[in-house]
């Protein structure tokens, strides 16, 4: 099963790419989109019927060479099948989204064929990503990033005829290089360091990695700390994090749909997936895990204030984007990995939802973008902004404050904040909440000057918007049940207490402390047992020691019901899909945090949406009032910190220059100079020589035989054997 | 005396042949028998060359040493045999068709057939000396063969008065050889020849020997005479002077420098280096000027040999099997090469400009496509067969610690690549001019398409060339 539901996409991306002009356009489409919809259905037979225990499944053997020994395989735990079911969904329904968005596209003249192409790159993705997911060793997993990266190229520079889409295209294929740069000098390095590639084994050597030092560039480095951060430098890229982050607004140059799939759902979570999946190396990598938690939390804030200010729909939700991504760093950064994953699964369905309504906005106002000329559509197109509206609720965190009821992006938005608070990130934590607020503001205020007050732009325009079809609306309902939903059905699973947790990713655990010091905590984790923490953590060693991990489950599962008892998390680092150190109680202490915590983000959001209110409402003019008096910072957040004219300069233009000098001078006037001089000059000068020389005369060719002789004897009594 | 004589029988054979051939045609109808005879000789020829080829083995002695029958002299005697009677075949419509095909050509192609075969077996420096002769007598006649034109008299004496002086300086050597080894015989001079203890005379000698066969070869500073003969010769002979006698040269340089100086290689090799060096330059460079088709070829083949005496100048096994393997797939290249420059002609006459080759291809998409094939393997483009006899002595020459001159190799063959691709540029994207035309000779299509057809096929197979080339280099190097 799981092998067909890798293949099937790209089956389809086979048979819609090559065969369309065999099987008609159509046919293709609907094959590529059929096999996507099973892959989807597969998924969610696997995500629900997955047990918790890690298994590998072997396609082929790939790699045979010296030490290295690899197959092609399958690595099924709870991770893969998250993600299994993120990528699948999403895909299947931006397929069908894709019927109506890109039917009469105006790029393309009458008659011209692209449909097909544009479902074949949708297929490919989705296969690449889906190997990516799946892999059960770097080289695979590298792979797929490749692979997501050559589709994200493809599908970015979509709208060839347009320069920008091109200019955008290579953007983000050479932003991406640089951190997948980083990524391959981390393979190199676990590679060098433990002789494998393989998840399994590198996992089971974190311990010895942790105490390894390594020599790198200039000086020595820990090893678990260096591998880390380069494996982050791919992230970084992958997931637009701070300074490498520059890609992705420009991404929105694609088609919609792609904005929705790759670069909100999927592709751009790759980074956080990948340092989930690297759990056990980041256990032991305490200052790499603290500057992911910085560069996460940076960015969070950093995205969020340049959404404040751009008119651009989808640029706004991009940076969006770019800011939730921040978020799940943050996450993963202070060892909370499941709180990222429940993040990167709910953001995956309401961030996606936004596109597609984003989407089915331009669709009905012909392909404008720019919110100034938008207002007043709530009426014109009404399932669209019930969707919009559900997405910007999921987003920006609605919920009923200290219990589990709420849109998606409440629990885990709530999760990732408490775990940065718990984490003692407090740079985190504020960095966070500030966002929140933002968050809030910029999504409302997308909200209000798209819906609300008075059409503006092109009247014309505004006469003619009409509802989407139901091939777009369809995908935006069931988007809608996961904006919604999603956060509470699996609260319990990704941030319920240690036991569920462990359940649900197959991590063993152990009753912490069961003779002395339970009995005293009782439910109530305060802040006062942080010694006894530590000692639970010991205990649960001990104990693992002695039980199955099966068992073991079976039995906390038990005593959680009762639910007086301490769990923490135990078991071998790769034994289950997350690794959680024995000293990793950030859960715990979350749980524990003070109300005040807790109720952090739900007044920022609250904040945040009575500032959007009061500007785009209230008064509409106060925006343009304000961005007066502060020009500069205006300017500053408008121009996104100025991020691309620094690189501009610093990088671009230098490259340029080099590149230029190594053109002109360097390869047009040295290299090949010196071949024509050769070529042209000195070649010729000793054929002209040659042909004097051969004069015809016989006493000149007898006089050259005894020149010859005269000097091979000299020679030879000068330097040869003579003795 | 028998076991002596059994030993050179296909020699003894061929002679016997030639000088009952030559009184039979004085006295019957001379010239008109001469087709007839191209093909008797070059089918006896082709009959010994097989015989040779399938019965031998093992290694024997004759005369006192004299003469050696062993796989090296084997499988340079194939070669030669096998080569000349092709080149034979294919000239013999040419030269009926100009009226230069008299009854003595075959003649004198088959005595100095004989000359080589005894160079490639001498095993003393008399034998040596008398092949030589023998085969360079005869040659000198041919080459003039066309007493009628200036040029080819003039190819002739050029030839015969500068053969004369390099038999002078390889007799000197072989003098100064014998006056310091105290014998004339290799197995003899090996003995005294050890490396270290070789006496400034003995280095005199050897160096002079090198110097008489580095004429044969025509490797600079000894090759003008080359270019001069081959234009003015008729291009049959041309063709000839360009196969067997090159291998047999190159076979006899081998032996004289293993067999009899083995044990001191290190004190000639830098020679023959050195030889290799400035032919293949030299070859390269001056090719570049030329617009004469034969005389392109004959600095193609002084680059050639170049190559080839990179294989000697390494001095191992390796560097004999690939001079080997190097000279045969020289040979049939040069072959397919030749036998497509005799089809060109216009208005009856024969034509030797390149620059009449200007838009070829749009007339003759398929001989083209076969000079293409030809002229890329000349120039060592891979996949062709020729690029795999450069691979093998280069390797030859970087095993043996002689990388510079691997290196050497390299840059000329980038070089020589010029002319030869120049002649594709002609063919394929010339500019109009004064049409060439082809002639239909089916003899000649027929070397030239298995010549062309050899370059490719040969990649896959080389049929037992390699194990034999390897057999017998292990024959000749101690």
């Amino acid at each position: 099963m799981e092998t067909i539901l890798l293949f099937a996409p790209l089956v389809g991306a086979v048979i819609c790419g090559f065969g369309h002009k065999i099987i008609g356009e159509k046919a293709a489409m609907w094959t590529a989109t059929g096999l996507l919809f099973l892959t989807a259905l597969l998924s969610w037979i696997t995500f629900l019927t997955f047990g918790g225990k890690t298994e590998v499944i072997e396609i082929f053997r790939w790699i045979e060479s010296g030490s290295l020994s690899t197959s092609w395989a399958i690595r099924l735990d709870r991770l893969t099948a998250i993600m299994l079911i993120v990528i699948s969904t999403v895909s299947a329904l931006v397929h069908l989204y894709s019927f109506g968005y890109m039917d009469h596209d105006p790029q393309w003249k009458e008659g011209e064929s692209y449909k097909p192409r544009f479902f074949a790159y949708l297929s490919f993705f989705t296969f690449a990503m889906l190997m990516l997911v799946t892999s059960d060793n770097l080289v695979q997993m590298f792979f797929g990033w490749e692979g997501v990266g050559v589709a994200s190229y493809l599908l970015i520079g979509f709208y060839y005829r347009k320069p920008s889409a091109g200019a955008a295209a290579m953007k983000a294929f050479i932003v991406n290089r640089v951190g997948d740069f980083g990524f391959a000098l981390g393979i190199f390095g676990l590679f060098l360091l433990t002789d494998s590639i393989n998840l399994s084994d590198i996992f089971a050597a974190t311990p010895q990695l942790a105490e390894t030092t390594i020599s790198f560039l200039w000086t020595d480095w820990n090893a678990a700390n260096l591998l880390a951060f380069l494996l982050f430098v791919g992230a970084m890229g992958k997931s637009a994090q701070l300074f490498l982050h520059t890609w992705l607004p420009d991404a929105m140059e694609g088609p919609t749909p792609v904005s929705a799939l790759i670069h909100a759902a999927t592709m751009v979570t790759a980074g956080v997936f990948l340092v989930c999946r690297m759990s056990p190396l980041m256990e032991v990598a305490p200052e790499a895990t603290a500057f992911i938690t910085i560069i996460g939390a940076t960015t969070a804030f950093f995205a969020a204030t340049v959404g404040l200010v751009q008119t651009d729909i989808k640029r706004v939700i991009a940076y969006s984007t770019c800011s939730q991504l921040g978020y799940m760093f943050v996450a993963a950064g202070v060892g909370m990995y499941s709180a990222a994953m429940f993040h990167l699964f709910t953001h995956a369905f309401f961030k996606a939802m936004l596109f597609l309504g984003a989407g089915s906005v331009i669709h009905a106002m012909h392909h404008e973008q720019d919110m100034m000329n938008y207002g007043g559509l709530r009426k014109k197109i009404p399932y669209t902004f019930a969707a919009m509206m559900i997405g910007t609720l999921a987003i920006t965190g609605v919920g009923i404050p200290l219990t589990q009821i709420g849109f998606a992006g409440f629990l885990s938005k709530d999760a990732i904040i408490e775990s940065a608070y718990a984490g003692g990130s407090m740079y985190g934590f504020w960095m966070l909440v500030i966002a929140a607020a933002m968050t809030s503001f910029y999504s409302w205020r997308l909200i209000f000057l798209t819906f609300y007050g008075k059409p503006r732009g092109d009247k014309h325009t505004h006469d003619h918007a009409h509802e989407s079809p139901m091939v777009m609306l369809i995908p935006l309902g069931v988007l809608a049940l996961g904006a919604v939903f999603s956060g509470m059905l699996w609260y319990g699973s990704f941030f319920g207490h240690a036991d569920k947790v462990g359940k649900f990713y197959g991590i063993p655990v152990a009753e912490a402390s069961a003779g002395d010091h339970a009995s005293d905590h009782g439910g109530d984790h305060g802040a006062t047992d942080a010694d006894g923490h530590g000692d639970g953590g010991h205990t649960g060693d001990a104990v693992v020691a002695d039980t199955g991990h099966g068992d073991d489950t079976g039995h906390a599962t038990d005593h959680a019901e009762a639910g007086d008892h301490h769990y923490v998390f135990a078991g071998a680092p790769g034994e289950g899909a997350l690794y959680m150190a024995p000293d990793n109680h950030v859960l715990d202490d979350a749980h524990a945090t003070h109300w005040l915590v807790k109720t952090a983000p739900f007044f920022a959001m609250l904040f945040g949406l009575v500032l959007a209110v009061l500007f785009y409402i209230v008064n509409p003019e106060l925006p343009k009032r304000l961005a007066q008096q502060q020009r500069p910072l205006y300017l500053f957040l408008k121009n996104k910190w100025y991020f691309d004219e620094l690189y501009n300069a610093v990088f671009v233009k230098p490259a340029l220059a080099i590149g230029k000098f190594l053109w002109k001078k360097g390869d047009g006037n040295a290299i090949d100079g010196f071949l024509n001089w050769l070529a042209l000059g000195v070649v010729p000068f000793f054929t002209r020589l040659a042909g004097r020389a051969q004069s015809g005369y016989i006493f000149t060719y007898a006089f050259y035989m005894v020149l010859g002789i005269a000097a091979l004897v000299t020679w030879m009594s000068i330097g040869g054997g003579s003795h | 005396m028998q076991a002596d004589l059994s030993v050179i029988l296909p020699e003894i054979v061929l002679a016997i042949y030639v000088m009952v051939a030559l009184i039979g045609a004085v006295y019957t109808s001379k010239d008109k028998l001469a087709p007839l005879l191209v093909w008797v000789t070059a089918a006896l020829m082709a009959v010994l060359g097989i015989w040779i080829g399938t019965s031998g083995s093992g290694s024997t002695e004759a005369f006192g040493g004299m003469i050696v029958d062993d796989a090296f002299s084997r499988f340079a005697k194939v070669a030669i045999l096998l080569s000349a009677a092709a080149v034979m075949v294919m000239g013999q419509d040419y030269m009926s068709k100009r009226g230069m095909l008299r009854f003595e050509y075959p003649l004198l192609v088959a005595l100095s057939t004989i000359g080589m075969m005894v160079m490639v077996s001498a095993g003393d420096l008399m034998a040596l000396y008398m092949g030589l002769e023998l085969q360079s007598l005869a040659l000198y006649v041919v080459a003039s063969l066309r007493r009628d034109s200036a040029k080819s008299t003039e190819a002739g004496l050029k030839y015969f008065v500068l053969g004369a002086l390099s038999s002078g300086l390889l007799l000197y050597g072989a003098s100064l050889v014998y006056g310091f080894a105290g014998t004339t015989l290799f197995s003899g001079i090996i003995e005294v020849a050890q490396h270290g203890h070789v006496t400034i005379g003995l280095l005199f000698g050897i160096v002079f020997l090198i110097s008489g066969l580095a004429f044969k070869v025509s490797a600079v500073p000894f090759h003008m005479w080359t270019p001069d003969v081959y234009e003015g010769a008729p291009t049959p002979v041309t063709a000839f002077f360009a196969s067997a006698p090159k291998v047999a040269a190159m076979g006899l340089f081998a032996r004289v420098m293993h067999d009899a100086f083995g044990h001191a290689v290190q004190d000639w090799s830098q020679i023959v280096a050195l030889l290799a060096l400035l032919s293949m330059f030299l070859g390269a460079v001056a090719a570049i000027g030329q617009t004469d088709i034969k005389r392109l070829m004959a600095y193609s083949s002084i680059a050639h040999m170049g190559y080839a005496l990179i294989g000697l100048a390494a001095g191992t096994e390796l560097g004999i099997q690939a001079l080997l393997i190097y000279m045969s797939i020289y040979v049939a290249m040069n072959i397919g090469t030749f036998a497509f420059i005799m089809m060109l002609h216009r208005d009856g006459k024969p034509v030797t400009d390149i620059r009449a080759l200007n838009q070829y291809a749009k007339r003759e998409p398929g001989r083209a496509l076969g000079m293409l094939v030809l002229l890329f393997s000349l120039a060592g483009v891979p996949p062709m067969l020729g690029f795999f006899g450069k691979f093998f002595v280069l390797r030859a020459a970087v095993e043996a610690d002689m990388a510079w001159l691997a290196i050497a190799g390299v840059i000329a063959s980038v070089i020589g690549a010029y002319y030869y691709l120049r002649i594709v540029f002609f063919m394929y994207f010339g500019s109009e001019g004064v049409e060439v035309e082809t002639s239909r000779s089916p003899v000649l299509l027929a070397f030239f398409s298995a010549g062309a057809a050899l370059m490719l096929i040969g990649v896959i197979s080389t049929f037992g060339l390699e194990g034999a080339a390897s057999a017998a280099a292990a024959m000749l190097v101690h």
